[in-house]
């Protein structure tokens, strides 16, 4: 079968190009995080990295905690690959890609303690708030995995408790309880096409990807979360050499936080 | 009696009232309704004497017959390959009008042109089911090889090939690409990585401003500023 | 009790503040967002274009197909669990029936137009800023279109008629209160949707459907502006 956007892509990346012009580890411009863009969520970010738009918005609700920890909320985190966002889209219930973009996303913020989960809890054994966490693509122009997390922490840095009387929610009023998030947990997704591992990648890119890795990072370095994907296998060198631009281009992108 | 509601190069949105009177004539893009002729899509007016049309600004390609397409090569079936055409309809082209080639019956069609093969094909023939028959043979038709696709606007083709082809030379001269323009939409540019990517520029530039005046100075100027070349031409 | 006064001080006639913006979804082939008031919705249409399964084919026409959608954190109370509710799929339905009457489907036999509309924010009157996005992004498609549609909802509380109500509105406790969604096709002045929850007499609503045809004829004009800037917006070339 002939494969010519990926022979084309490879022709163009022994020149260090990239379909659109960019170099293999440099981000899309713009890259635009909006605070508290919805109204009627506890919390809200808009982010818009190249072409590809994604809004997050946190909802919380009251529940019991789990039994082996009583004194401890959760996140729970949703995306829908709404088929507004990119004709291949279908409609219908979250396939396995959106699972995999939502557990990725999970995994970044939960590992990474941003959220201490016992500032969560109301009462002990009885009643903690959850955050529900819910990723939709407006425009899908490559790269959700990126877009969605880092409007993910935008989204929960905004975040402001519900106000409670008698464990009831009353929805009028919010409370100015800002949520507290640490250590800026970043995800960023490498992709490997023929030799080259290429940061941010455009749907063409993405059609064409061997293998990919999501790397999230602390401030200091420390890894939180990772993910391979595709079908592709990486040498261990592979690994660690994608790790270390994951590590270098988040402190990019936390920049624009 | 007839009142002209609108002027030429105006834009218009669908249900808007171009003409009152039975003076005015409707043409495409437009319909009468009791004595007015209203605009049917979002269009560009172009009156010419008594007669309103509407050039579209937008939309999905609508297969003609005698059109010049690229199309990708979806699969390959016993008698030939379907074609993928960038709009709702796909396009059949048969063995016996594949290539100027005889061949055999049996033979393994892959070999002629593969699955993800581009080709630059005419259409022979449009059902009123809009089922599509193509063919290669025919001067300029062929098999693609290397180079990039990209996707354009499928109403901006006449703009970007400009008068008797003066917008692509114009272009073709300046990045010393080669280029191929589908009426579907679809465009094949081959050439240094860099120069690529100034057609690319220039074909968005075309495409965000052909409704305005002064496009091929406009880009003109554009090509000598990214290539620094020189251009001929009005 | 009587309804005497609208939140911040908004005439009985008044629409919200509206925003509207054409091509905004840029995979799409047509695109549009539409505020009203709190109100957010995006449309985007996809097509003409192939549909499968075969069976659903119709070869006299395109068919066309509608998805009203909010988003999870949409709503000012609790989290709208994703999977489209049985109301989301009649809003669908009355939606597709609005718009259908403008179209010329039999052009593209055998395929479908697509139509998605989804709400980052709802604040009541979500089907008709849902309708008046979807109709701007189908003339942004480039789609055959003989009028454009637009829809508001107008309503009473006590003895008041009202355009445009809000969700304090809608909930209103302390008196009945009639909400009734209509959508008009700008020429021809015909309605292409109507519903209504609550409880009116006929006097109110020939009043209400004339305020409401007042409402649609502004909507229209932001319609007609939205679709005309994307081309006349001058561009800076580098």
């Amino acid at each position: 079968m002939n494969d010519a956007l990926k022979d084309h892509i490879k022709l163009l990346l022994k020149s260090d190009m990239r379909l659109d012009g960019r170099k293999p580890l440099e981000i899309r411009k713009p890259l635009k995080v909006e605070y508290g863009v919805v109204k009627t969520a506890e919390g809200s970010a808009k982010v818009t990295l190249g072409e590809t738009e994604v809004i997050v918005g946190v909802k919380m609700e009251l529940g019991e905690p789990y039994p082996d920890m009583p004194d401890e909320g959760t996140i729970i985190v949703g995306a829908e690959l709404l088929p507004l966002s990119n004709p291949e889209f279908e409609l219908g219930p979250p396939g396995i890609h959106a699972v995999e973009l939502a557990r990725i996303v999970d995994r970044g913020i939960r590992e990474s303690k941003a959220i201490d989960f016992k500032k969560l809890c109301i009462r002990k054994g009885e009643l903690v708030w959850t955050l529900l966490i819910d990723i939709c693509p407006l425009n899908d122009a490559g790269n959700l995995q990126d877009a969605s997390a880092i409007a993910a922490l935008a989204a929960l840095k905004e975040t402001v408790f519900l106000k409670l009387e008698d464990d009831k929610v009353i929805f009028e009023e919010k409370t100015d309880k800002k949520l507290e998030v640490k250590g800026n947990p970043i995800a960023v997704t490498i992709i490997k096409i023929g030799d080259s591992f290429l940061v941010d990648p455009s749907i063409e890119e993405e059609k064409s990807v061997e293998a990919r890795l999501t790397v999230s990072s602390l401030e200091d370095g420390t890894l939180c979360a990772m993910q391979k994907g595709e079908e592709g296998a990486l040498t261990k060198e592979e690994i660690l050499k994608m790790i270390d631009i994951g590590i270098e281009k988040a402190k990019e992108i936390r920049g624009a936080l | 009696m007839g009142k002209l509601l609108t002027e030429d190069k105006s834009i218009v949105i669908p249900g808007e009232v171009l003409a009152e009177g039975m003076d005015y004539l409707p043409s495409l893009g437009t319909y009468r309704e009791d004595q007015n002729i209203y605009a049917k899509i979002l269009g560009l007016v172009s009156i010419a004497g008594r007669t309103i049309k509407l050039i579209p600004l937008s939309g999905r390609y609508s297969p003609k017959k005698g059109d010049t397409l690229i199309c990708k090569v979806k699969d390959v079936t016993f008698s030939g390959w379907m074609l993928d055409t960038n709009c709702a309809y796909q396009a059949m082209l048969g063995m016996k009008d594949a290539t100027s080639d005889f061949i055999q019956r049996g033979a393994d069609l892959r070999q002629y042109y593969d699955l993800g093969d581009y080709l630059v094909c005419t259409i022979t023939n449009v059902t009123t089911q809009k089922l599509i028959d193509v063919s290669m043979k025919g001067p300029g038709l062929m098999k693609l090889k290397g180079g990039r696709i990209i996707e354009v606007n499928p109403y901006k083709v006449p703009r970007i090939i400009g008068k008797q082809g003066s917008m692509v030379s114009m272009i073709k001269q300046a990045t010393d690409c080669r280029i191929t323009v589908g009426q579907n939409g679809i465009v094949w540019i081959s050439g240094a990585p860099e120069n690529e990517l100034v057609v690319i520029e220039t074909l968005r530039m075309i495409e965000e401003q052909s409704h305005l005046s002064g496009l091929t100075d406009k880009v003109k100027a554009f090509l000598e500023k990214k290539t620094g070349k020189k251009l001929q031409g009005e | 009790m009587v309804y005497k006064k609208r939140l911040n001080n908004r005439g009985f006639e008044e629409l919200r503040k509206i925003e509207a913006k054409v091509g905004v979804i840029k995979r799409a082939d047509g695109s549009a967002y539409f505020k009203m008031g709190e109100t957010w919705a995006y449309a985007a249409v996809y097509g003409p274009r192939n549909l499968y399964p075969k069976f659903l084919q119709d070869p006299s026409r395109g068919i066309l197909r509608c998805n009203y959608n909010m988003m999870p954190f949409s709503s000012s109370h609790g989290r709208v669990r994703p999977g489209g509710s049985r109301r989301a799929k009649e809003i669908s339905l009355v939606t597709e029936k609005a718009l259908m009457p403008v179209l010329e489907l039999e052009e593209y036999p055998n395929s479908v137009v697509d139509i998605f509309i989804e709400f980052p924010q709802t604040e009541a009157g979500s089907r008709c800023a849902g309708i008046c996005a979807a109709s701007m992004a189908l003339a942004d498609a480039g789609l055959t279109m003989k009028d454009m549609v637009t829809a508001v909802s107008v309503g009473k509380i006590g003895d008041k008629l009202l355009v445009d109500l809000d969700y304090s509105e809608e909930a209103f406790a302390d008196a009945p209160v009639a909400d009734i969604p209509v959508a008009y096709l700008h020429n021809s002045g015909k309605i292409v949707l109507l519903q209504m929850d609550g409880l009116a007499k006929k006097e109110d609503l020939s009043k209400l459907l004339d305020m409401a045809k007042k409402a649609c004829n502004e909507l229209y004009e932001i319609q007609k502006k939205a679709l005309k800037s994307k081309y006349t917006e001058t561009k800076v070339i580098e």
